[in-house]
């Protein structure tokens, strides 16, 4: 007899979400000027879900003039007052996080799980943690009485796509500046609920401004003459075409872009939790994760031993209806990002790599991707060097720690790493040599509102999160 | 079904060859990393069991259930009274799955065989100076020989902690040997480590593998005697050693949280760590086991919930 | 017409054809480039005139070419391991060193900058007393600036979290144009105090003092490689550092605000996502320095290990 565990969804009756949905600008849900609209479905189903108004160039201009006149008096509150309606916002926030989590799961495919516990707890805390700062930012570090920049054109990806919001406006409207946001095209909904928290909150006309729209809208934005700082997550390839086109301006800029995390394992590493560390490093949100683990370096001396541990734990994995509470695995986010996960895959096994997936039916409808290892990787394998944005483990071998760090640092990009070992002084020795923006060390993908977070290299620049996190946004 | 087989694996003959020896194979063994290994426990803590596959763990919970007393105040008439309540844990619904085994003093346990005749449920006794194990070798011997003369069919022994945490494995090792040897094939043999006294999990994982090397059938967390029991932590850790310890020498060894686990939703997670940590193998009371006593009625309370679909009160189960 | 015995170089010409027989002829300096620890010539084989603020010629000058330019990217790799690994401690005692021994020739550097940038002597010796300072400001700095840009961070969970900053790697510099001296130490010290490794493009009308400065680095227990310095075209050599693969980060300092050369300079510097210091206008280099030239080439590496509790029995429950 075995222990099947009946499905355990969460109820949806707990989000309403209508048919149809505007920008937000200046404090008003509006049509976009020329009536275009696009539609958003969920990615597990295929069912959409809403109708969006689609940003053009005149709404990036609309909404960044509204930013603009809300900008004298918001940046001149005291630094009090602008605390307390982020307060607000952390509080309504907590107040409504199952249905955001429910949203947001619905929208993007990632598990209830991880919405319910990892996302909106960290959006929470990151609005309550630069709630904070407002007041205080004459002790941060830069300087008596420092600036705002002015208006802050922000575009995030649709990974966690509230996420990702929060930690672009929370520390944006703590320093004094305003915003406008454009969400991700697969990932719009949670931002526009965001904007009815924000008028919940009381919080002025034209502080907040969210333009739903393509890749075309978000270049708009940034290139949009009267913005005054660009912050930027997704794509190295955008990343530098946005570093291209601000280039010769006073446009602030960070970007948050692609990396290929190293995942190292050294013999006398905890095993048991290493394999729950490379399973989170790659299997959480789908690996659709910039700082992912996506590269396990393993010490050749304990490779087959991890291997079987880890192929036998991916077994255990639970792939399916996202909104289900014991779902592990869940949907990929677009039919596009499939098709990419499928081609880089595709490429590994063609140059040889040995492909293992783990055991588990995929629905007959939506974006599913089994979890899966590549193994006999070498550093010139395409499935070890370029971000896959996906599912997908390519697992490589080593000798000594001087190799593993040379491993480690063959790459253009510089996000994350991980290191599992018992011995002190080697995580300390491998962490300084390590050339990331975050290491974790026994353990891995663990975010704070108080620790800042960004690239080495390709990877980007400036971070976010923490104290480093106010410069972006402040005029130093 | 692999089974159990007799000490020590002949793969790890090596190791138990000296107190060297086995010093140096236990500390060779993986770290444990706690923050890591709490928040894996805690990860599948949060699995939502409902409907169907709750009836499931229900009964299977009350099936692999130790029902205990081991109290100063013990009498034949409680410990016939528990056996009774075992052999029909809801008199008003037959269908409920009997209890696993009666666990009692040693001195108990020849009431508690004749109270059992003829039920299919197991007799357990504690020995080996229960619950401190503070007594010279000869006298744990005799204790065990004591319950087993009365009819016991598991032992669940002591192991000395004070020789574990100064270093004498091969003490502890030797020790466990020969109670196996006492029990011989008459009894099985569950051994404490008492998990809450060896502290860490480095400790817990080394003493789970000398537990196993000498030739236990099972392993126990803990005599319910001190302050910290059972916990999800260190009973995932001890089903990643016998999931490990199969796996290299095939023989299975089966697991026994016992202590501070009272509520239906605390046996279901520790059952959720056994189907996604060892698998099916072990979800049957010949390798999984609760000791408990008052978990009993929350799971038949729960039980009646499902059926009737009202919430149950203390009432309509049975004190004993 | 001077008298003293320790002409200038233009002085000496003119002299040597009007007191051809009367005086010794004086010893004219090669500049050469400062690359790797060594003294070479550009390997174009090219040079370039140098004229004071009167145009009158000083010196011939290294033209260097992108070859140049590679060579002491290479350079400047190679020293980056040993450099960024050495300890704060050791690079301030380095940069003290520098200051120490530009005190030493101080009254070269006094000629230089007076010749390179028509200051009358007393002037050209507050420029250079200003340049001996900031070194000595940057030295102290070495050993502070991690505990100033780092820190624990309280993460609410079982996790020790401290963000440390690191040197970025190889930052390619533009040194300003005008203040050849005091702007280029300005420049060049909070890069290397930090423990990157740098390739400065120095002054293209005034290159003289850059490669002075390159006798006295050599001489200061620097290391080779860690400070390469270039003279010839900034338009030239300035677009290989920014395309250049193997840079992390570029200052621009000197191509100047707002000129299409900073702008295209940043663009070709996107190709690898270099960190890019834009050009501010008219900066005063004699005023007091912040904090914000450290910063700007420095990364933020954040490290995360679970602390958890003493035992088992103390845990999480």
């Amino acid at each position: 007899m075995t222990f099947e565990y009946a499905p355990a969804p969460e109820s949806r009756a707990v989000v309403d979400i209508a048919p149809s949905y505007g920008l937000f600008i200046d404090g008003e849900f509006v049509e976009a000027t020329d009536g275009k609209v696009f539609k958003t479905v969920s990615p597990s189903t295929e069912e959409v879900l809403s109708e969006v108004a689609l940003a053009g160039q005149e709404d990036v201009d609309r909404a960044v003039r509204a930013a603009r006149r809300a900008f004298q008096k918001w940046s001149a509150l005291p630094g009090s007052e602008r605390a307390k309606y982020l307060f607000r916002i952390a509080r309504i926030i907590q107040e409504r996080s199952r249905e955001l989590a429910v949203l947001e799961t619905l929208d993007n495919g990632k598990p209830i799980k991880e919405t319910r516990d990892a996302d909106l707890p960290l959006v929470a805390a990151h609005f309550f943690y630069y709630a904070g700062w407002a007041d205080k930012l004459d002790h941060a570090g830069y300087g008596a009485n420092p600036r705002p920049l002015g208006v802050a054109g922000q575009v995030i990806p649709w990974n966690f796509p509230l996420l990702m919001l929060a930690w672009k406006i929370a520390p944006a409207l703590a320093t004094g500046n305003t915003v406008v946001l454009k969400p991700a095209e697969t990932t719009p909904l949670s931002a526009l609920f965001f904007a009815d928290i924000c008028r919940q909150a009381g919080l002025p006309r034209g502080v907040v401004n969210i333009i739903p729209g393509y890749g075309d809208t978000g270049a708009a934005l940034v290139g949009h003459p009267d913005v005054n700082k660009v912050a930027f997550t997704g794509s190295t390839a955008v990343g530098k075409g946005i570093a291209r086109s601000v280039a010769g301006t006073n446009k602030k800029v960070t970007l948050e872009l692609g990396g290929k995390g190293a995942n190292i394992v050294f013999d006398d590493a905890p095993i048991d939790q290493a394999v729950e560390g490379i399973v989170t490093g790659i299997f959480f949100n789908q690996g659709q994760v910039c700082c992912a683990g996506s590269r396990l370096l393993v010490q050749e001396s304990i490779q087959d031993e991890l291997l079987d541990a880890l192929k036998r734990r991916l077994s255990t994995l639970r792939l399916g209806d996202p909104l289900d509470k014991n779902t592990d695995i869940g949907a990929i986010n677009s039919a596009e990002q499939l098709a990419r996960i499928k081609a880089v895959a595709d490429t590994g096994e063609a140059e040889g790599a040995e492909r293992w997936s783990a055991p588990c039916e995929l629905p007959s409808s939506g974006y599913w991707f089994a979890p899966t290892l590549f193994t006999n990787v070498t550093q010139a394998h395409t499935v070890a060097r370029d971000e896959i944005f996906g599912p997908v483990l390519s697992v490589l071998s080593f000798r000594t720690p001087d190799e593993a760090v040379a491993k480690a640092n063959n790459t253009q990009y510089g996000l994350s790493a991980g290191i599992w070992t018992e011995k002190g002084s080697r995580i300390l020795a491998v962490a300084n040599k390590l050339r990331a923006g975050v290491v974790w060390a026994n353990t891995f993908n663990k975010f704070d509102p108080t620790s800042p977070f960004g690239g080495y290299k390709e990877s980007g620049y400036g971070r976010e999160g923490g104290r480093h996190g106010l410069e972006a946004y402040l005029d130093v | 079904m692999p089974t159990s087989a007799s000490a020590p694996a002949s793969a790890f003959v090596d190791a138990t060859a000296s107190d060297s020896a086995l010093r140096r194979f236990l500390h060779g063994l993986p770290g444990v990393d706690a923050v890591g290994l709490e928040a894996r426990a805690a990860a599948l803590g949060t699995r939502s069991i409902k409907t169907t596959a709750k009836a499931y763990a229900i009964d299977l919970a009350i099936s692999m259930i130790d029902l205990t007393t081991l109290e100063g105040a013990d009498t034949p008439g409680k410990v016939r009274a528990l056996c009774a309540k075992g052999a029909h844990p809801d008199p008003t619904d037959r269908t409920t799955p009997r209890v696993a085994a009666i666990c009692v003093y040693p001195d108990m346990a020849a009431t508690a065989k004749e109270a059992l005749a003829g039920t299919g449920i197991k007799v357990a006794s504690v020995a080996t100076a229960f619950p401190a194990g503070r007594a010279a070798l000869p006298v744990k011997l005799a204790d065990v020989r004591d319950a087993v003369e009365a009819g016991a069919d598991e032992i669940d022994m002591v192991i000395d902690r004070g020789a574990f945490l100064a270093g004498h494995y091969l003490k502890v090792y030797e020790e466990i040997v020969a109670v196996k040897a006492e029990c011989g094939d008459r009894a099985r043999l569950k051994v404490i480590f008492e998990t809450g006294e060896l502290s860490t999990y480095d400790n817990i994982r080394r003493a789970s593998w000398l537990g196993m090397l000498a030739g236990a059938d099972f392993i126990k967390t803990s005599t319910g005697k001190v302050a910290v029991n059972a916990t999800p932590p260190n009973t995932l850790l001890m089903l990643e050693a016998v999931r490990d310890y199969r796996a290299q020498t095939g023989i299975q060894i089966g697991v026994k949280p016992a202590g501070g686990i009272r509520s239906t939703k605390d046996a279901i997670k520790f059952l959720v760590l056994v189907n996604e940590t060892v698998g099916a193998d072990w979800l049957d009371n010949h390798w999984f086991r609760f000791g408990a006593s008052s978990l009993l009625n929350d799971l038949l309370m729960q039980r009646q919930k499902l059926s009737t679909g009202r919430y149950s009160g203390p009432d309509y189960v049975t004190v004993d | 017409m001077s008298e003293s015995t320790d002409v200038k170089q233009s002085d000496a010409k003119q002299s040597d054809a009007k007191q051809s027989d009367a005086r010794r002829l004086s010893v004219f300096k090669t500049y050469k480039l400062y690359v790797g620890g060594k003294f070479p010539r550009s390997e174009s084989g090219r040079v370039y005139e140098v004229q004071d603020s009167k145009g009158t010629w000083l010196a011939n000058a290294p033209l260097s070419s992108r070859k140049d330019a590679r060579d002491a990217v290479v350079a400047a790799r190679k020293a980056f391991g040993p450099w960024s690994g050495a300890t704060a401690y050791n690079r301030g005692q380095i940069l003290y060193r520098i200051a120490e021994m530009l005190e030493g020739r101080r009254d070269q550097f006094v000629r230089d900058v007076a010749d390179a940038e028509g200051l009358s002597k007393s002037r050209a010796a507050a420029v250079v007393d200003a340049a001996v300072d900031r070194w000595v400001w940057y030295a102290g700095w070495t050993d502070k600036i991690a505990q100033i840009a780092g820190g624990g961070n309280p993460v609410a969970g079982p996790y020790f979290n401290l963000s440390t900053p690191e040197p970025t790697g190889v930052v390619a510099v533009v040194a300003p144009q005008d203040s050849s001296f005091l702007g280029l130490v300005s420049v060049l010290a909070p890069v290397i105090a930090t423990g990157n490794t740098t390739v400065v493009v120095a002054s293209e009308k005034s290159p003289l003092p850059a490669l002075t400065l390159g006798e006295v680095l050599a001489t200061s227990d620097l290391p080779g490689g860690v400070v390469n310095i270039l003279t010839g075209r900034a338009a030239e050599i300035a677009p290989s550092l920014a395309a250049h693969q193997d840079v992390n980060a570029i200052d621009l300092t000197g191509a100047g605000a707002g000129t299409d050369l900073a702008r295209d300079l940043e663009i070709a510097a996107a190709d690898n996502l270099k960190r890019v210091l834009r050009p501010s206008s008219a900066t005063d280099w004699t005023a007091p320095q912040g904090t914000e030239r450290l910063t700007a080439f420095l990364e933020t590496k954040t490290v995360w290990h679970p602390t958890g509790s003493l035992g088992a029995s103390g845990s999480a429950y």
